[in-house]
């Protein structure tokens, strides 16, 4: 197949990249441009979304084995596309409510979501790098959109400061495997994996190359950016960082590893995942406890659940796969339900962020009330909500690799972040309210919150009709 | 009986009646009240069906209908009943619309979402007891947790918030213990017969031969996690607050059915699946179903809050169902699953009378009240009828699931000792004192508070429809407890059958 034909196989990319340049010209050509670009931005999403999905049996390698398209590859683009496309749809009030109704925001996102799949879909080591620079720039705007505020411009600095770190790690990381593998391919990796792991320095190259990702997934102990910049970002842009960019991570973790997943062999990270998962589990789920702002609980109910999702990893099978990309989705649709809801209740200048303004709210608005309460249950992982499934397989996986142990650790940290997730309900449901505040109206928010929680829903009660999708795409 | 869809007719009625609630309109109050209750007695009338169509010959599960839900993992949505479970689900159906009955008056807010939650709870009570998938009944097992969180946070007293917390994160402790457990089981099960399943039937043809060491610990998972609902001694602690702080609808279903859970999750789980480390912890786990029956009932001797009184009672009672369990001899468990039946009665009953009580005058405390037999004749002989029936008078139910639990423990050649019974039967005694005594300062003597001569007025027509029929069946029970020992007989017989196979060549028999 020549590279001319090779092109329109990237159709979801394609169609995002033109959209990219026709919204910059959207921008600058009228005046309408806020009405306008939300809704091309979630066309253009859905249709990447739709298009992925629907061709995701359809696995090939492209450009001399550059890049791959279908599979796994696509089950992620669908968790990028979906989830931005869900945030943007809530983001629509919220960005005029709180004054920075630019038309960058929507640029911006779509550019970052651009980043993701091509992170997903790289084969090459420099192909994760480009992809990984473009969400990771976009993002580093998209916290301090609102440069106005102080706490936006912190928490972009501090997420630029601490993500530029990671990235020299990163590309440290990569220098060393091309100085011991002489290549940048990475099926070239995959395929004598079990020859390199044998080497220090390559070792020490993959190890850093992992860290870095640690950085972006927010695990312990590389977490020290994430509540601040939850926090301090816009909260439609928290609830796509805290989702999406932590998939893209885990879809690099997977790939680079994929030998140890799928044949067989021993994983030298076994340990150090093990460790890893175990204290951000009981760091997330601990701290969490004592946050009054919802947006800061939230951060670290985030190091949580990455914890229990490096479970996966430290499993190593093909379990642990599925596991993983099943927990990610769940995790994507529930958080960002959650942060819907925070958004519509948030007022024009950060305020009602704090759990006391949550009091009572079952009689202002038996709806958000409803969803959060769902959100809230889901992302504890009590079933039939999908977050339950995500953290069942990723035990599976656990036992099923002999570390039933670290699956008692996340039942303990489970059974600890109960505690902080029912405390939002028992505010929401229990309690009279004290404040008064006045939760604007806002339809497309509102839709955006109501489409999560029947995601939620639907892969909660019907976990197979996205568990079937995972498996048979991994037995290639 | 293969594919019969009853008990997916039955297990949906309630959760579509909580459904079409949703949107009902709140002011609409009256209405929600009188459709929750049709749907719960409709409910009811279904789950008439198993019971009159039930093979009593046939120890094995009838009316099984199985539809794969999670293909991948073989999970599938499988349900189906013995005895033991149409026993427990007509108990449930029997107290559901009681409780909503029971509630007109003390519930004033919130009502819609009060009977959609009462329903869906009652879906998800059905569900534990009828599920033949150990994931399924995980769901059911969790799912039933978040109504029954919400009754006693929102319904509840002026603890309620403590009350409600502590108990949805003491049980999910335990249930989280048991999800481990369960992936455990299935997984070490799977390097047996080859493919991961979750079915409960292929589970316990298989479980038994998992090595002793692996299936201690997967023994202890699930007692523990079935131990703090029961509740056993030293689990208990939050089974008082949570009975003393929720609503009586709370408090009589808390008590009426959520507790037999937990004792059913040990007869279904439990004994059939671990058979050999049933037999080796049975003298230890009797020891602290002892613990727990003296205990409780020294406890409740001493509360001056009859609510409170009531819950200790509790621990008490169930105290004799573990060791009706753990005794393993036919009569012995048989007692335990009638007793089970017979607490929901006798306790749902205390509960209901204490609630009217408190709905009149909005005290508790035993010192509060004396001398009401002269205002309240009905109430008062309603109060004595219940008390009886939980002290286990001869006649009345209570007598005959403890002196078969007695009687069994006694023969047993698993405990092997008379000593059990001895320290069990001051369990009996006790329940005399506690409750005569509580009986003799809140009835008898003279009305010491004047108080009362103006709030208390008695039972009337509705809360005696409440009440006829769960005396109807304390009397039943009590003069012809066949009907219903009947039921249980062979699934009794079959599992003691099938531990005892386990552990022929293996120890004490």
């Amino acid at each position: 197949m020549t590279a001319n034909t090779e092109i329109f196989q990237l159709l979801p990319h394609l169609v995002i990249g033109v959209g990219i340049v026709l919204s910059v010209v959207i921008e600058i050509s009228t005046k309408k441009s806020e009405s306008i670009l939300p809704w091309f931005t979630i066309l253009l999403l859905v249709f990447a979304g739709a298009h992925s999905i629907i061709n995701v049996y359809d696995y090939q390698i492209l450009f001399g084995g550059m890049y791959a398209i279908g599979g796994v590859t696509a089950i992620f683009n669908f968790i990028f596309t979906i989830g931005a496309a869900i945030m943007v749809l809530n983001a629509v009030d919220y960005i005029k409510k709180s004054k920075m109704n630019f038309g960058e925001f929507y640029i911006l996102v779509q550019s970052s979501v651009l980043g993701m799949m091509l992170m997903a879909g790289a084969r090459d080591l420099f192909m994760i790098f480009i992809g990984l620079e473009l969400m990771s720039i976009c993002f580093y705007v998209l916290a301090g959109i609102n440069r106005t505020k102080i706490g936006n411009t912190e928490a972009a600095l501090k997420y630029f400061l601490l993500g530029a770190f990671a990235t020299g790690f990163i590309v440290f990381g990569i220098a060393l495997i091309y100085g011991t593998a002489k290549s940048t391919s990475i099926d070239q990796i995959v395929f004598a994996y079990e020859y390199f792991i044998t080497d220090v320095l390559f070792l020490t190259g993959l190890t850093l190359f992992v860290i870095g990702f640690l950085f972006k997934i927010a695990a312990f102990p590389f977490h020290m950016w994430v509540p601040d910049v939850y926090q301090g970002a816009a909260t439609p842009v928290t609830g796509l960082m805290s989702t999406t960019g932590k998939a893209a991570a885990f879809s690099v973790l997977i790939i680079i590893l994929s030998a140890v997943f799928t044949q067989n062999i021993t994983n030298n990270f076994e340990i150090l995942f093990a460790v890893i998962a175990t204290l951000s589990m009981l760091y997330g789920s601990i701290v969490a406890i004592a946050q009054d702002n919802l947006k800061r609980m939230l951060a670290y109910s985030s190091i949580a659940h990455a914890g229990y999702m490096t479970i996966g990893l430290a499993a190593g099978n093909i379990e642990s796969v599925s596991g993983i990309i099943f927990y990610l989705t769940a995790y994507a649709f529930m958080n960002l339900g959650a942060f819907g809801v925070i958004a519509l209740i948030e007022g024009s200048n950060e305020e009602n962020l704090d759990i006391n303004s949550y009091a009572g709210l079952n009689s202002k608005s038996p709806i958000l009330a409803g969803f959060m309460a769902l959100f809230m249950f889901a992302l504890a992982g009590i079933p039939p909500m999908a977050g339950f499934f995500g953290k069942y397989y990723v035990f599976v996986a656990a036992i099923k690799a002999d570390l039933t142990w670290l699956a008692i650790v996340g039942v303990f940290s489970s059974a600890i972040s109960v505690y902080f997730y029912l405390r939002v309900v028992v505010y929401m449901y229990f309690k009279d309210s004290t404040s008064s505040i006045i939760i604007k109206n806002s339809f497309t928010g509102l839709l955006a919150v109501i489409i999560s929680g029947l995601l939620v829903l639907v892969f909660g009660i019907l976990p197979d009709t996205l568990f079937s999708i995972i498996t048979s795409v991994l037995s290639y | 009986m293969e594919n019969s869809q009853i008990l997916t007719y039955l297990l949906f009625t309630p959760i579509i009646g909580a459904v079409i609630i949703l949107f009902m309109k709140e002011s609409q109050a009256v209405l929600i009240r009188i459709f929750g209750l049709l749907i719960s007695l409709f409910a009811f009338a279904v789950s008439l069906y198993p019971y009159f169509n039930f093979d009593y010959t046939n120890p094995d599960f009838q009316f099984i209908h199985k539809v794969l839900w999670v293909e991948s993992l073989d999970i599938s949505y499988h349900v189906g009943a013995d005895g033991i479970s149409v026993l427990l689900i007509l108990l449930t159906t029997f107290i559901t619309p009681i409780t909503l009955l029971s509630s007109w008056k003390a519930i004033d807010k919130k009502i819609k979402l009060f009977t959609m939650m009462m329903l869906l709870l009652e879906a998800g009570m059905i569900g534990v007891f009828m599920a033949l998938d150990v994931f399924l009944f995980y769901i059911f097992w969790e799912a039933m947790l978040i109504p029954m969180y919400f009754i006693i946070g929102i319904w509840g007293g002026e603890q309620r918030i403590y009350a409600s917390v502590k108990f949805f994160i003491y049980t999910m402790f335990g249930s989280l213990l048991m999800l481990v457990a369960i992936i455990w089981l299935t997984v070490a099960a799977s390097k047996n017969i080859g493919l991961y399943t979750t079915n409960l039937i292929l589970l316990y043809q298989q479980a038994p031969n998992i090595m002793l060491d692996i299936q201690k610990w997967l023994f202890l998972a699930f007692f523990f996690s079935f131990a703090v609902k029961v509740p056993l001694f030293p689990l208990h602690t939050w089974l008082p607050d949570a009975h003393v702080q929720a609503p009586t609808a709370g408090s009589v279903i808390l008590a009426g059915v959520l507790l037999k859970m937990g004792t059913y999750g040990l007869i279904r789980f439990n004994l059939p699946l671990f058979p050999q480390s049933t037999v080796e912890f049975a003298p230890f786990i009797s020891i602290l179903a002892i613990i727990g029956i003296i205990y409780g009932a020294l406890v409740a001797m001493v509360q001056t809050d009859m609510k409170k009184l009531v819950a200790y009672s509790s621990v008490s009672h169930l105290g004799f169902v573990v060791l009706g369990i753990f005794a393993l001899t036919f009569e012995s468990v048989q007692g335990a699953v009638i007793q089970m039946v017979n607490h929901g009665l006798s306790t749902g009953a205390l509960f209901l009378l204490v609630g009217i009580i408190y709905e009149r005058t909005h005290k508790r405390e035993i010192a509060y009240y004396g001398g009401i037999a002269k205002l309240v004749p009905l109430f008062a002989i309603a109060l004595m009828f219940a008390s009886l029936s939980s002290i286990g008078l001869p006649g009345l139910n209570g007598f005959i699931g403890e002196f078969l639990i007695l009687l069994g423990a006694f023969q047993s050649q698993v405990l092997d000792s008379w000593w059990y019974v001895v320290f069990a039967a001051t369990g009996v005694i006790f329940a005399a004192v506690y409750l005569l005594w509580m009986y003799q300062r809140v009835v008898f003597g003279t009305v010491t508070n004047e108080k009362l001569n103006t709030e208390l007025t008695d039972l009337n027509a509705r809360e005696i429809i409440v009440l006829v029929p769960i005396f109807i069946f304390i009397v039943w029970i009590g003069i012809y407890p066949t009907t219903f020992l009947d039921l249980s007989e062979a699934p009794v017989s079959a599992i003691l059958e099938h531990v005892k196979n386990y552990t022929f060549n293996f120890l004490y028999w």
